[in-house]
């Protein structure tokens, strides 16, 4: 079990309430390194919540989010670190983040979390080419020397734009995209502008990769095509993804590790296997009480 | 509903008007009609006059409103009978168009953007000398001061506002304030401190960008309507700061012999050490009788607007193919996204408030240098909003039409100033140029319809793979401001 024996992201005692509303009650789980990791649940269970918890967009009500980005952290640095009132510290592991205490552009920046959005986030009426680059800026930003020596043609900024350009067609390639890569994203069919989301995502070096429900609105040959490109950056690119999916063909077939949510409360944690027969989670999908799972069960023919 | 299918049944049988749509129009023209005689009676069919004892006296003109009205009921008449009725439903939702596939622009239309930049700055250098060698010094001085620096001022300044509102996507309804800072810092400096106009050229867009940033700081989380009020009272404050601060800036009295702009030390006077005396003592081998002449200052101005101008539009056609200027953009596409993507969107926000302020304040500047006096009068909302009108109506983030909306709208107003023959038609005391607001609203209203993306509605893409496609103005967002 790799996200017990070297996790990239553990969460801990993860709440956020609304008002009086608690959208994550006490989750705790961790993702492991080079795991792809799904979180599903039903409608409202607090998936997205979480997201945005762990990429800043929500500061948590309470919990801990600590992010070992080279190697497993020892327990007693990520106490030292908490004590410390600090964001980041550098152990014998390497860097070591707690995210809950950064804002979202620095924990895409420095703790390498990249997300995508369920309602597609793309810069729409900029060319393909430029979404991949703008996901870039801080590279590009400092090469040219914020923009001053870029401005007077001082330094390596051609250069090192031309790099990103490089970065950014080896994407586009690897999306199919290339011959369409001088079109306004806007332009792009669905599936199209899903995978170029991930694309621009992956374009930032993350060690963790968020999706949110990626295949939503995708036809099959376009979903197994999703999961191709999921397998494929999870194996060449060092890039554990944590993954949100309502799709269980998606989700039983390339995850290594699932948490199930409910009502913001984690009901089963486990490998595909053990959640497929976790009674509370067919109970939560089937939305009935657990004593009536095994009756639906034989009803059902399951 | 009903009237809506009549409508579209009767336009498809073109021919004999049906009675529906006739009655279709009528209703139409009637509630048009309705509308006028209820929006014109308190402002025409009603007038308050001051009579000789300085007494109110309300005058009634019932028979101008119903005029109003039956002219509007009549032209919405034909125009609803002839083209149907307009795609809208009672109920005010619209019916969405048909998605009209985005259009790409022929190669001409390309040929035709990429050149006329180079065709307008070598137009922009030629013009002064060629205009004054067919009109002479006193013609020409109308058509480089009241035309030529006068555009290209508002030129500047809409491009330093198009970095703001066009290209981060940022609604600033108190831009003028930048401009005053500018136009301020110099008339103080050289006043008190005596400093030359090229030291505080930098000095005043260096104070501008300042201001820029102190405003960009409260406003950072603020978006759409709550941006465009708070920028707005901060024009304001500036402004009220400049009349009530009296010990600093004499009030509304304003400051007067600021000192005029050199050429590097060379004043354009008529002294042995001036500009005229000078270029015959270095160039008289070549040409003879260089004589002192007040409208070489003139041309002096002229170009140096140009340049700030042209240094202006350099430096932001530069930005835009930098991770900076790529960044505001998609700031304006959408902000969330950004943050996502490491973007640290604060900084990104003050940077577009300091720069555009900056140009702000070298156009600011640049004013006090050329008119030698500054108040408060000359920094009102009413510029504010002259110069946002010139960044709307040339198509947001677009360069070339900011310039030609400024074109327009400067060169109208000046235009306007000169129809005297109007005069001869409407009596001696009809002043078109107090039309000037009317007809910009009027043609507002028509280019809003007309095209509402401005004159040029499309996006270029700040970088390209294989070939350069315009992107359609439909998809690119106007920001949340
Ligand atoms: N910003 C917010 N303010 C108030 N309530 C919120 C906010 N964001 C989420 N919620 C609430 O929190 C609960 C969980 O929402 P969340 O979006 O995380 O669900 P989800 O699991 O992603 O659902 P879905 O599968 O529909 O995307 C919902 O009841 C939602 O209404
Ligand atoms: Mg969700």
């Amino acid at each position: 079990m790799r996200w017990q024996s070297d996790p990239l992201l553990v969460v801990e005692h993860l709440t956020m309430r609304f008002g009086g509303l608690v959208a994550v009650n006490d989750l705790s789980f961790s993702a492991g390194r080079g795991d792809i990791t799904a979180l599903i649940g039903p409608n409202g269970a607090g998936k997205t919540t979480v997201f945005n918890c762990v990429t800043g967009f929500y500061k948590p009500t309470e919990g801990r989010l600590s992010l070992a980005r080279q190697g497993k952290a020892a327990a007693a640095d990520i106490e030292a670190l908490t004590k410390t009132g600090k964001r980041h510290a550098l152990t014998p592991s390497g860097d070591l983040y707690l995210l809950e205490r950064m804002p979202d552009h620095q924990i895409s920046w420095h703790a390498r979390v990249a997300r995508t959005f369920q309602n597609i986030r793309l810069f729409q009426g900029m060319t393909v080419l430029e979404n991949l680059l703008v996901a870039q800026h801080n590279p590009l930003m400092i090469a040219s020397g914020f923009t001053v020596l870029g401005l007077v043609g001082i330094g390596g900024y051609r250069a090192r734009e031309r790099e990103a350009i490089e970065k950014a067609k080896f994407w586009l390639d690897r999306i199919g995209l290339i011959p369409r890569a001088d079109d306004p994203a806007g332009e792009l069919p669905y599936g199209a502008q899903r995978r170029l989301e991930i694309a621009r995502a992956m374009c930032t070096d993350p060690v963790l990769l968020c999706l949110d429900e990626p295949a939503a609105g995708l036809n099959p040959r376009e979903s197994s095509d999703l999961n191709e490109l999921l397998r494929t950056i999870r194996a060449d690119h060092a890039t554990s993804v944590l993954l949100i999916e309502h799709d269980m063909s998606v989700v039983m077939e390339i995850s290594d590790h699932i948490v199930v949510l409910d009502y913001g409360l984690k009901i089963s944690d486990g490998t595909p296997d053990e959640v497929r027969n976790d009674q509370k989670v067919i109970a939560a999908y089937l939305g009935v009480a657990d004593e009536e799972v095994e009756q639906i069960e034989a009803e059902i023919g399951a | 509903m009903a009237t809506t299918t009549d409508a579209l049944k009767s336009t498809a049988s073109s021919g004999a008007f049906s009675l529906s749509s006739v009655t279709a129009a009528l209703k139409d023209g009637g509630f048009a009609g309705l509308v006028t005689l209820g929006l014109s009676f308190p402002i025409v069919a009603l007038r308050a006059e001051q009579d000789m004892s300085n007494q109110l006296i309300l005058q009634q003109r019932w028979s101008w409103s119903l005029i109003a009205a039956a002219a509007v009921f009549a032209v919405r008449f034909l125009v609803v009978l002839v083209r149907g009725r307009p795609r809208t439903v009672a109920a005010g939702i619209p019916i969405p168009a048909p998605p009209r596939p985005a259009v790409a622009p022929s190669r001409a239309s390309v040929l035709f953007t990429r050149y006329i930049g180079a065709l307008g700055i070598l137009v922009l250098f030629a013009f002064p000398l060629v205009i004054l060698k067919v009109l002479g010094p006193a013609g020409s001085l109308k058509w480089i001061n009241n035309y030529g620096v006068q555009i290209l001022i508002y030129v500047m300044l809409g491009w330093g506002l198009n970095i703001v509102v066009g290209l981060a996507g940022l609604l600033d309804l108190g831009y003028v304030a930048f401009y005053a800072v500018g136009a301020y810092s110099y008339a103080l400096l050289s006043t008190t401190l005596g400093l030359s106009f090229w030291l505080c050229l930098p000095l005043a867009g260096l104070l501008a960008a300042l201001w820029g940033v102190l405003l960009g700081f409260p406003v950072l989380r603020l978006r759409g309507d709550y941006l465009a009020i708070v920028t707005l009272a901060f024009g304001e404050i500036i402004r009220i700061i400049l009349i009530n601060w009296t010990d600093l800036t004499n009030g509304y009295a304003g400051i007067s012999g600021i000192p005029r702009a050199t050429l590097f030390g060379v004043p354009f006077t008529d002294t042995p050490n001036g500009f005229a005396a000078t270029a015959q003592a270095l160039l008289g081998h070549w040409f003879h009788h260089i004589r002192y002449q007040s409208i070489q200052r003139t041309i002096f101005l002229f170009y140096l607007i140009l340049c700030l101008a042209l240094l202006t539009n350099f430096v932001t056609m530069r930005l835009r193919r930098m991770p900076m200027g790529r960044a505001w953009e998609a700031l304006r596409e959408d902000e969330i996204a950004c943050r996502s993507l490491g973007i640290n969107t604060t900084t990104t926000k003050l940077t577009a408030f300091a720069l555009g302020a900056m140009f702000a304040g070298f156009a600011g500047s640049f004013f006090s240098v050329r008119q030698g006096f500054v108040s408060p009068e000359s920094f009102t909302f009413i510029e504010s909003a002259t110069i946002l009108a010139i960044v709307v109506l040339g198509g947001m983030g677009s360069q070339l039409g900011v310039a030609f909306a400024a074109l327009v709208m400067i060169g109208g107003t000046e235009i306007l100033r000169e129809l005297e023959w109007t005069k001869q038609i409407f009596g001696s005391d009809f002043d078109p140029a107090q039309y000037r607001m009317l007809i910009f609203g009027f043609g507002m209203v028509v280019m809003m319809i007309w095209r509402p993306r401005g004159i040029v509605s499309t996006r270029e893409p700040s970088i390209f793979l294989k070939e350069k496609k315009a992107v359609s103005g439909s998809l690119v967002r106007e920001g949340h401001g």
